[in-house]
């Protein structure tokens, strides 16, 4: 089976090519293919990662090349894969969570008439983001990367009559291209200075002989794709608008999968980032000040989906923040971005079975937890699983999240006392808007709107539930006897360890203490005073509440710096192409036009001043000749 | 003997049109004469492909007679790499242009068989000026391409059509004015040296003084930037495309204005190639300026069909950039640039058009939530659109990394602020898509109709080959490869060697390249 592992790929990109281009009659059966075609993927996967766990330790890469891409003269690219402990694990992420929301999805777009078309988006997204994790190339992996991010513009915009799905389907995309042109001059530099865009070749060059200003050059470049495709600071602000598409997407794409790839960019670049520290330290900046920008965000937002958006940003901002502290870290990034992906799409998915149940006489989910309260009992299973999902996120020991998170925070404390005090506090404030969330929605007084009336979900989406909440329970054993790190070191290398001024369980203990006063914090805030059914105005709040409602005016600023700008630029290139460009021309013409007029003039058709006008030449050519010859 | 047949079978297609009933009951048979004449060309270009020898390289299937001994003119035609692939492209696209047209809305007293005809006439004296190898006569079939889109366009475009016409003609008249001076200027320079000839091979290794090179360079390139459009003498393109038929525009855009191109490649680079090298900074920058200016005013567009003649300013500014960097990366992007420039311009005129002829506006505004009523239409003009902003997995993406790769390894502020047209390009496209086709339907649309079967058919093609191009373009670099490496070889510039080449030992065919002309060590640096 692993040299047959690009059938991942081929698989849903069928299934999903078919989708689209079948017509009305596929619409019985579409969600079926498609579910199928993700699970078939997920067997292929497991099995290759079987036998890959079968191999000799320092076996465990498998590359081939399928066929030749791009070939011009030193221009040469394979369409080429790597079958390595990295992707197999991704591969599994992807595919396995994949299928559970593909499963849900037959539930929760039941109603929809263009459900096959969904399902068809959901396949393509798959193929995409397995070629993106796959890939041996790093133009192979822009492939894959401008796939997901093509699935995630047509997915967010799925229910595109709505224009505020339209205009965020658009944001999300331009935002992306931003990060994509440091992609793309990365590979260019690449081809430049190396002669090769391939993975394994340049990070064993750039580790080895290239100069370190190469290095950090090609480790802002991806970085800035990064920031783009993870919606990390400055290239944040496209999440949030994200969650505009089906609950099934932002549980898969926009927490899950795709937003994680920037992390995996930079841990599969680690040759370059060891080799650049001045790139890994722009990589900790950015993500310590995503994980406390998400998490504020969280804190302030009722719209149960931006609430869980913001804590994307936010557990990816430790994501980022591990991969940026080079091998002490690679292992914990990944293996947070795992725990995260079962906890967070568990979450996600929760959230759409609860705007499922809520959903008015119209059928539109509400998303707005100051509707919500006492939920507990209308939708218990909803109830437990999104519980479990809580546990792990914040930390509760034993459940997955406080091992990953628990490692990155420990090697935080080992990198710099400060990047570990801004990481505990993250954890924290995540205590705190998590409880916020499952207060307002499960445990407080019931603040429902008239014509609505909750009820659990149907087995189909409730059952992809329980897996992905015993699998946020169950995910932290991957860490067990150090077995992540003993996994990826053919990748990363040895995993490092800084010594602590304490030992590792005294960490343990404060980050378990923090997470406890977050949660006591939150609970004695939102049980205390009766959640009010509608928001406070803007002006009754404070400065922070305000601040995190609006994103930390993430919009404004781009809104200044570049969209009125450019607006304006265009608005005046528009003119000035008219009138300066295409006006020099037409007044050449113009007065081309005016001397022919001109000499036109003499030209009057009359005898008598054709007569004249000889006349008057011969005087003048005999004067001449006269003046001359007396001369 | 073959590219003759070929160039000629178009003219034969045109005349026949041309003598049939010019009634409403021979509409049918007349077009259906005209499509079955491109598809007769269309196989024997392929035909042509396959007698072609890829491996070899060079100037093949050549033909030579002499025409006017005094001045050395020949009919000479051949074709290399380069010239096949838009000669491939010229009879792929007629008889996709030719199915889409196929209900186009005439204006009154005109007859559908001259405007079929003049499209064959135009396909035709493409493909001679892609095949030409004497100048006199590529020259002479230059001019000759005017008359008629002259036509197509004045007689058979919307309002305006008249202004936009005439600006088309005199503004490419006055480029062929200054490439004439050139043709002259080569005779006297050929007659003193000894016999008068226009024989490319003859002209290629010309030594001519400096400053002689470079009038003569620039009388040519003058013609090929106002074809192209180079900015700033683009101003006829938006008027010209802006009111002629769908049709008419892509022959024009993404077949004729190739010529501008790919003259540069053939006449400017193989004729001058010191006096190339010397202007190419200018070139360069006004290279750049284009992609950037034309994306930039593509936002700034209401009418459609403006818009797409804007990215398309665009794109040409990508051609020129990648031709006038002489590496091989980037001049081999440049050329199937070209041709995939062609179908994601073509599918985007044609779908656009199909648009605007069912609303009877090609205002932007004028559209709303359209996906909804017509979900293929829809489908084909986003999947148009991203072709246009080179998407990966679509065939122009290739094309337009290999432009900026090959450009970065020379001069990288030209490739980052290329590359800044990326961004650019996502706007131009999504914020129409946006306007167009998403948001609540507009009542004004709500009855469009979606694409019917003869529509799906025609776009089809160009779909097909965008996305099979965008996953294996090799076919088609091949066939240009050895092309390519002549003229990069001849210019003498190439691709700087990396600054430290990777190791690639157990590693897969890459860097098996190795560059047959020595590139400059000194100006590999930035």
């Amino acid at each position: 089976m692993l040299d047959l592992v690009w059938l991942v790929v081929v698989v849903p990109l069928v299934s999903g090519l078919g989708l689209l281009v079948w017509g009305k009659e596929g619409d019985r059966v579409g969600h079926l293919v498609g579910t199928v075609a993700s699970a078939a993927s997920f067997v292929i996967g497991l099995v290759a990662f079987v036998q890959l766990l079968g191999r000799p330790e320092d076996d465990r890469s498998v590359a081939d090349t399928l066929f030749t891409w791009i070939s011009a003269g030193p221009f040469h690219v394979d369409m080429a894969y790597r079958f390595d402990p990295l992707s197999a694990l991704f591969v599994l992420l992807i595919t396995g969570v994949g299928t559970l929301i593909h499963v849900y999805s037959i539930g929760y777009m039941a109603h929809d008439e263009r459900r096959r078309r969904f399902f068809a988006y959901l396949n393509l997204f798959v193929a995409a983001m397995l070629t993106l994790v796959l890939a041996d190339d790093y133009l192979v992996l822009f492939l894959g990367w401008e796939g997901v991010g093509l699935a995630s513009y047509l997915l967010i915009g799925f229910w595109q009559h709505k224009p505020s799905a339209a205009a965020a389907a658009k944001k999300a995309f331009v935002l992306n291209r931003v990060g994509d042109v440091g992609m793309a001059l990365a590979i260019m530099l690449m081809f430049a200075q190396l002669g090769t865009s391939s993975i394994q070749a340049v990070n064993a060059t750039v580790a080895g002989q290239a100069s370190e200003s190469v290095a950090t050059a090609l480790g802002l470049l991806l970085l800035l794709g990064a920031c783009g495709k993870s919606a990390q600071v400055p290239l944040q602000a496209w999440l949030l608008d994200a969650m505009e598409g089906p609950t099934p997407v932002s549980a898969l794409i926009h927490a899950a999968t795709m937003v994680t790839a920037g992390v995996y960019l930079v841990v599969r670049s680690n040759g370059i980032f060891d080799a650049a520290p001045v790139a890994q330290t722009a990589v900790v900046v950015v993500g310590l000040v995503t994980l406390l920008a998400g998490a504020w965000i969280g804190c302030t937002k009722d719209d149960i989906k931006k609430a869980l958006a913001g804590s994307t940003m936010s557990q990816i901002g430790y994501m980022m923040l591990a991969a940026g502290l080079g091998p002490a870290g690679y292992a914990f990034a990944i293996f947070h971005l795992v725990t995260h992906g079962f906890f967070k799409a568990n979450m996600f998915l929760g959230a759409g079975s609860v705007m499922h149940g809520m959903a008015g006489p119209d059928g539109e989910g509400d998303v707005d937890m100051r509707h919500y309260g006492a939920l507990r009992r209308a939708m218990p299973v909803t109830f437990a699983t999104f519980g479990l999902g809580y546990l792990a996120i914040i930390g509760f020991p034993g459940f997955s999240g406080f091992f990953s998170k628990d490692k990155i925070i420990e090697a935080a404390f080992g990198e710099s006392f400060w990047i570990g005090l801004a990481a505990l506090l993250g954890a924290g404030v995540t205590a705190f808007y998590m409880t916020r969330l499952m207060v307002m929605t499960f445990t407080s007084p019931r603040r429902w709107l008239d014509d609505v009336h909750p009820h659990e979900s149907p087995r189909v989406m409730t059952v992809p539930l329980v897996v992905l909440a015993a699998l946020s329970v169950l995910g932290g054993v991957l860490v067990l006897g150090g077995w992540i790190e003993h996994w990826l070191q053919p990748v990363v290398g040895p995993s490092v360890h800084h010594e602590l001024a304490v030992p590792a369980w005294v960490v343990s203990v404060v980050v378990t203490a923090v997470v406890a006063v977050g949660v006591a914090l939150a609970w004695v805030t939102y049980t205390r005073t009766p959640i009010a059914q509608t928001a406070p105005a803007d002006p009754d709040v404070s400065v922070l509440t305000r601040a995190g409602r609006n994103e930390l005016y993430g919009n404004a600023v781009n809104d200044t710096l570049v969209v009125r700008p450019t607006r304006h630029l265009t608005r005046v290139l528009v003119f000035l192409d008219a009138r300066l460009v295409d006006g020099l021309v037409r007044g050449l013409a113009d007065r081309l036009g005016d001397t022919s007029q001109f000499l036109r003039t003499p030209q009057t058709g009359y005898v008598r001043s054709y007569a004249l006008s000889i006349l008057v030449g011969s005087l003048v050519v005999v004067l001449a000749l006269l003046a001359v010859t007396l001369a | 003997m073959i590219l003759s047949v070929l160039a000629a079978t178009p003219l034969v297609g045109a005349l026949v049109v041309t003598l049939m009933p010019r009634t409403a009951a021979a509409a049918r048979s007349v077009k259906v004469v005209a499509l079955a004449s491109s598809l007769v060309a269309l196989a024997l270009a392929l035909y042509v492909t396959s007698q072609f020898d890829v491996g070899a390289g060079g100037y093949q299937l050549t033909e030579q007679h002499e025409w006017i001994g005094a001045l050395g003119v020949h009919y000479a035609l051949g074709v290399n790499g380069i010239g096949l692939t838009l000669v491939l492209l010229t009879t792929v696209l007629v008889p996709i242009v030719l199915l889409a047209a196929w209900e186009d809305r005439l204006p009154a007293s005109r007859s559908v068989n001259s405007y079929l005809a003049w499209m064959l006439v135009l396909e035709a004296l493409a493909i001679g000026v892609f095949c030409a190898t004497d100048a006199f006569l590529f020259y002479v079939l230059f001019e000759a391409t005017l008359i008629p889109i002259y036509f197509l366009i004045g007689s058979y475009g919307g309002a305006g059509r008249t202004y936009a016409a005439v600006k088309f003609l005199i503004y490419n008249l006055v480029g062929g004015l200054l490439m004439l001076a050139s043709i002259v200027g080569l005779y006297v320079v050929t007659a003193r040296a000894g016999d008068p000839t226009y024989l490319l091979s003859d002209l290629s290794g010309l030594d001519v003084g400096t400053t002689t090179e470079r009038l003569l360079f620039l009388g040519f390139m003058a013609a090929f930037a106002i074809k192209a459009p180079l900015f700033p003498f683009h101003t006829w393109l938006p008027d010209a495309a802006g009111t002629a038929t769908p049709a008419t525009s892509v022959l024009m855009v993404s077949i004729i204005d190739k010529v501008g191109t790919f003259g540069m490649l053939r006449w400017c680079l193989e004729l001058f190639p010191g006096a190339s090298e010397w202007a190419s900074p200018v070139v360069i920058t006004l290279a750049v300026v284009s992609i950037l200016y034309g994306a930039l005013l593509a936002i700034g567009q209401d009418d459609v069909r403006r818009l797409v003649a804007f990215t398309s300013v665009s794109h040409f500014g990508f051609i020129i950039l990648g031709i006038f960097t002489f590496t091989h990366t980037a001049t081999a992007g440049s050329t199937l640039y070209m041709f995939n420039h062609g179908l994601s311009t073509a599918a985007l005129f044609l779908v656009t058009g199909m648009m605007v002829a069912r609303r009877g506006s090609a205002s932007i505004s004028d559209f709303g939530g359209v996906q909804k009523v017509a979900p293929v239409l829809a489908g084909i003009l986003l999947l148009a659109g991203l072709s246009s902003l080179s998407l990966p997995g679509l065939a122009p993406f290739v094309s337009e990394f290999m432009v900026l790769a090959g450009t970065f390894t020379r001069s990288v502020p030209a490739a980052v602020l290329a590359t800044l047209g990326i961004v650019l390009a996502a706007l131009y496209i999504l914020i129409m898509y946006q306007r167009t086709m998403t948001g609540p339907l507009q009542p004004e649309v709500a009855h469009l109709r979606d694409l019917d079967h003869r529509e799906v058919a025609a776009l089809a093609p160009a779909v097909v080959l965008i996305v099979g191009l965008g996953f294996f373009p090799q076919p088609m670099l091949d066939l240009v490869n050895p092309a390519v490496d002549e003229v990069v070889t001849h210019v003498g510039v190439g691709d700087p060697p990396p600054r430290t080449p990777a190791e690639l030992g157990g590693l897969t065919g890459a860097g098996a390249y190795v560059p047959e002309h020595g590139p400059h060590e000194t100006e590999g640096g930035h």
